[in-house]
């Protein structure tokens, strides 16, 4: 008896919700009559841990500004007291470094699902083109969060960058001058950083989110086989023959994944936070010195690939922005993938051998570019100086530059080859 | 989809167990959190006790010490003003120290203090917080039934030489004695006692 | 195909992990960092708060925190504190800024963090690595930092040292010219305690994250036990 009374509160402050709020309508929506495919592999996992990520980096980022000082002589100062003197403080300040390497980990996992399974065709443009935002976002909000601790690689980091924007012809001087607020890095541009992190960009990221999934649940899911599963639905009940609802049986299953997720961001924060200085640079632990360069500045690892880019393109008329173009265009690139894909077929399990190969190749330049541009351009030395056409460059330029063809070549030819591939018949119905 | 009998029991038990687990995972992440706004240590540093030189204040006169931002008085007071202490109860509104936070133990007798002739207090005014103005003089402008002590400029509360708030103030209770001992008879240090520091 | 991948992008994760591990000029020695030791922390601190915190300052430091490697407020007041600081007070220091640079051509910079900056390796090298130069202002030069503008603060510990032209090799050693008043195994000793003292005050939290981590860790085992048994459990319904 006292079980259906408190059932029954709970139903009437229900029905009192529901009058004024769609609550119970949505969550039959969104949630428990919302049908997903019911074969989700593990590369389904990184949607929901870039929610995770995101939800932890604002709350992570909430409890720092509460102790960090965006002012040029007492951010690098902030930043120790945090570590130091604020209770528990190195935990928040190292969840949330080690979150930022995590989230692009997470994203570009994401993003190599939507290409494999083609979760990028029609009818899922709009969704795709809304997690390129959101790609671009999270790489504006890493930019100008990491000149935060206003160490050597914060500044000189964003010295580079900015300064690559006055290359921009005619108008980019006044770009960067604009951007800085000031003629070089300083104050002004850290206190400007600190308001896109922590409250422009992190406003836009969320908008964007919710775009995207709206976006999504509008059309449905892709899945591995890429088959539509609201082809073929229950003629009584209307509900796709591949599909499950959302809730309860991806819910547990994000569960799982949400548990190994954290055991390795867990991992990362208590025993290498540092990541061999690739998640923490040491040059980072040396305040900012406008007047000493250190001797080797990369960008944070999840920006080496298009650096290796930029750095690869050669100055043409004496100007640096085709580099910055080029880099500018490998990001970009990504949105026109749903055009410039034809292929019958949406996912790489019935696609021919060509795609697979350039694919690979994708890959392999993309980790290629991305290692070397965690390094100074005359890593390998330099081709000896007789050997024609390469002689005397720097042979790990010269190798950025094939694998930065390569990359683009991925793009520009996938009209061609995705057309004449040849593809393996699509079934259905979802596969196991 | 389902051919098989749902087990609803080993359903409950596993949903309970996750939330069970997932419940001690939320608590665990929010107690950092939440004690990350607890004073930093440098806020504690910076709250740390305080040492005064006694040795130099006149009977009669009175110095004013920071600790934690706030003002502490020392007050030297002489006979005739600790004689005068015991003679308006009547005018008080606790005479007796029935608030006891508002002083520690060793400071709950007739003069509030340790050494009878020296007042330590806290010179924020338990109305609304402003600092009373020291009128350590008995009579002059404040009246010549005014036994000397403090007044406080922002509504009028009145206080006398051990800190006990006269009746009619609109601050209902005695200054503060904030914890103190004596490391020697020319320092006394502030903020700390036998039972270790505030 | 996926097989394929996995083991590109395994290769291309050793190629990263290499890189950071691989050395880059200068050859260092293994600094013998043993974080535990808090007898050899607290000769470390003892060394630093004599020898270092003259010119350097460790800003970010608070002398309270000594108590992470054992030390009662008493023996830290007794032989740590010095002037007018008081225990909760951070390690800063009286030279100037201005001052430091015009006498010696450069601020001697802030130590806190010094260790998470250079390595534990490098300042262990650097600290052994000083030896007599004519040409600099010092009198004193480095192999590990060519042109130092900091002269050799240990030289009565350690002695003094040349620079020893091989004439078969070609390079150059280190011998010690004139002894100080340890041994060399002392000083490499004494060093090693001012290095595991300086990692130590890089990050004072790192033996607490590395205990908690263990129990997150083993918590999150747990929690993925449970949670992959209830998945198993509602998923019997599709499979």
């Amino acid at each position: 008896m006292a079980e259906n009374k408190l059932q029954k509160y709970m139903n009437d402050g229900l029905g009192w919700i529901d009058a004024r709020f769609p609550l119970t309508a949505n969550i039959k929506a969104h949630l428990t009559e919302y049908y997903a495919p019911k074969n989700f592999n593990f590369w389904y996992f990184f949607g929901s841990l870039a929610l995770l990520v995101l939800v932890m980096q604002i709350l992570t980022g909430i409890f720092l500004t509460m102790n960090y000082k965006p002012d040029a002589e007492l951010a690098f100062a902030s930043v120790e007291y945090i570590m130091r003197d604020v209770s528990w403080g190195w935990l928040i300040r190292y969840m949330h470094s080690t979150g930022a390497s995590m989230f692009f980990v997470v994203v570009y996992l994401h993003m190599f699902r939507g290409v494999i399974y083609g979760s990028y065709r029609n009818p899922r443009e709009l969704i795709w083109l809304f997690g390129v935002g959101i790609f671009l976002c999270l790489m504006g909000e890493a930019f100008f969060g990491y000149l935060l601790p206003w160490g050597q690689m914060s500044f000189w980091g964003a010295q580079v960058i900015i300064n690559l924007f006055s290359s921009i012809p005619f108008v980019g001087p006044d770009i960067s001058l604009w951007l800085r607020g000031d003629y070089m890095v300083s104050d002004a541009t850290l206190n400007r950083f600190f308001a896109f992190h922590v409250i422009a960009l992190p406003l836009v990221l969320l908008g964007l989110v919710v775009a995207h999934l709206i976006a999504l649940h509008e059309v449905g899911s892709n899945n591995p086989d890429g088959v539509e599963i609201k082809k073929h639905k229950d003629p009584v009940t209307h509900i796709p023959l591949d599909g499950i609802p959302f809730h309860p049986y991806y819910t547990v299953k994000d569960l799982v994944g949400v548990s190994v997720f954290l055991i390795v961001f867990s991992a990362i924060i208590f025993f290498l936070p540092e990541m061999g200085g690739y998640f923490l640079e040491a040059n980072n632990f040396i305040p900012a010195d406008p007047l000493k360069t250190p001797p080797h500045i990369a960008p944070v690892w999840y920006f080496t690939p298009y650096y290796s880019i930029l750095r690869a393109v050669p100055p043409i008329l004496n100007s640096q922005f085709p580099g910055v173009a080029a880099m500018g265009l490998s990001v970009v690139a990504f949105a026109f993938l749903p055009w410039i894909d034809r292929s019958p077929v949406k996912s790489i399990r019935y696609r021919g051998t060509l795609y697979k190969k350039w694919l690979a190749a994708f890959v392999v330049s993309f980790l290629i570019l991305g290692y070397l541009g965690t390094e100074p351009s005359n890593i390998w030395g330099q081709f000896g100086a007789g050997i024609p056409l390469v002689g005397g460059a720097d042979r790990a330029t010269i190798v950025a530059r094939i694998f930065t063809a390569v990359y683009f070549a991925f793009f520009a030819l996938m009209p061609w080859y995705t057309k004449i591939d040849k593809t393996k018949p699509v079934p259905e119905r979802v596969t196991e | 989809m389902a051919n098989h009998e749902v087990d609803k029991g080993k359903r409950r038990f596993l949903i309970a167990a996750t939330t069970a687990v997932g419940g001690v995972a939320a608590v665990s992440v929010a107690v950092p959190f939440v004690a990350s706004m607890l004073p930093s240590e440098r806020a504690k540093a910076a709250g740390a006790p305080v040492e005064a030189d006694i040795s130099k204040v006149e009977p009669g006169a009175m110095i004013t010490v920071e600790w934690r931002g706030k003002p502490v008085w020392i007050v030297n007071r002489n006979q005739e003003m600790l004689d005068m202490l015991a003679k308006h109860d009547d005018k008080l509104s606790d005479p007796k120290l029935d608030v006891k936070s508002q002083q520690p133990a060793y400071c709950d007798n007739s003069t509030r203090s340790i050494k009878p002739n020296l007042m330590v207090l806290v010179g924020i005014c338990t109305h609304l917080g402003c600092s009373p103005s020291p009128k350590l003089q008995a009579g002059a402008d404040m009246g010549d039934a005014w036994p000397g002590g403090f007044f406080c400029p922002c509504h009028g509360s009145k206080f006398d030489l051990a800190g006990r708030v006269f009746s009619g103030s609109p601050a209902p209770i005695n200054l503060v004695v904030p914890p103190h001992k004596y490391l020697s008879d020319s320092i006394l240090l502030i903020g700390e006692d036998s039972n270790g520091a505030a | 195909m996926k097989k394929q991948i996995l083991w590109l992008v395994a290769f291309a994760f050793s190629l990263l992990i290499t890189n950071a591990v691989a050395n880059e000029g200068v050859k260092l020695d293994k600094a013998p960092i043993d974080a535990g030791n808090e007898a050899s922390l607290q000769r470390g601190a003892k060394m630093f708060v004599n020898y270092c915190l003259n010119c350097h300052s460790a800003a970010y430091m608070r002398y309270n925190r000594l108590a992470d490697i054992g030390l009662t407020e008493a023996q830290i007041k007794s032989n740590l504190l010095f002037a007018s600081e008081k225990v909760g007070d951070t390690m800063t220091v009286a030279m100037q800024k201005k001052e430091a640079k015009q006498w010696f051509g450069a601020t001697p910079p802030d130590l806190t963090v010094e260790a998470r900056a250079r390595g534990a390796d490098w300042l262990y090298s650097y600290l052994r690595g000083f030896y007599r130069d004519d040409t600099r202002p010092t009198g004193w030069n480095n192999v590990v930092y060519d042109k130092v503008a900091m002269p050799h603060v240990l030289w009565q510990l350690q002695g003094q040292q040349i620079l020893k032209l091989d004439e078969k090799t070609e390079s150059h050693t280190l011998v010690l010219d004139k002894p100080g008043s340890m041994s060399p195994a002392e000083y490499d000793e004494a060093v090693a305690d001012l290095v595991n003292y300086l990692v130590f005050m890089a990050e004072p939290a790192k033996a607490k994250r590395m205990q908690l981590g263990l129990i997150v860790l083993l918590f999150l085992g747990l929690m993925f036990v449970v949670t992959y048994y209830l998945k198993k459990e509602y998923w019997k319904d599709i499979h």
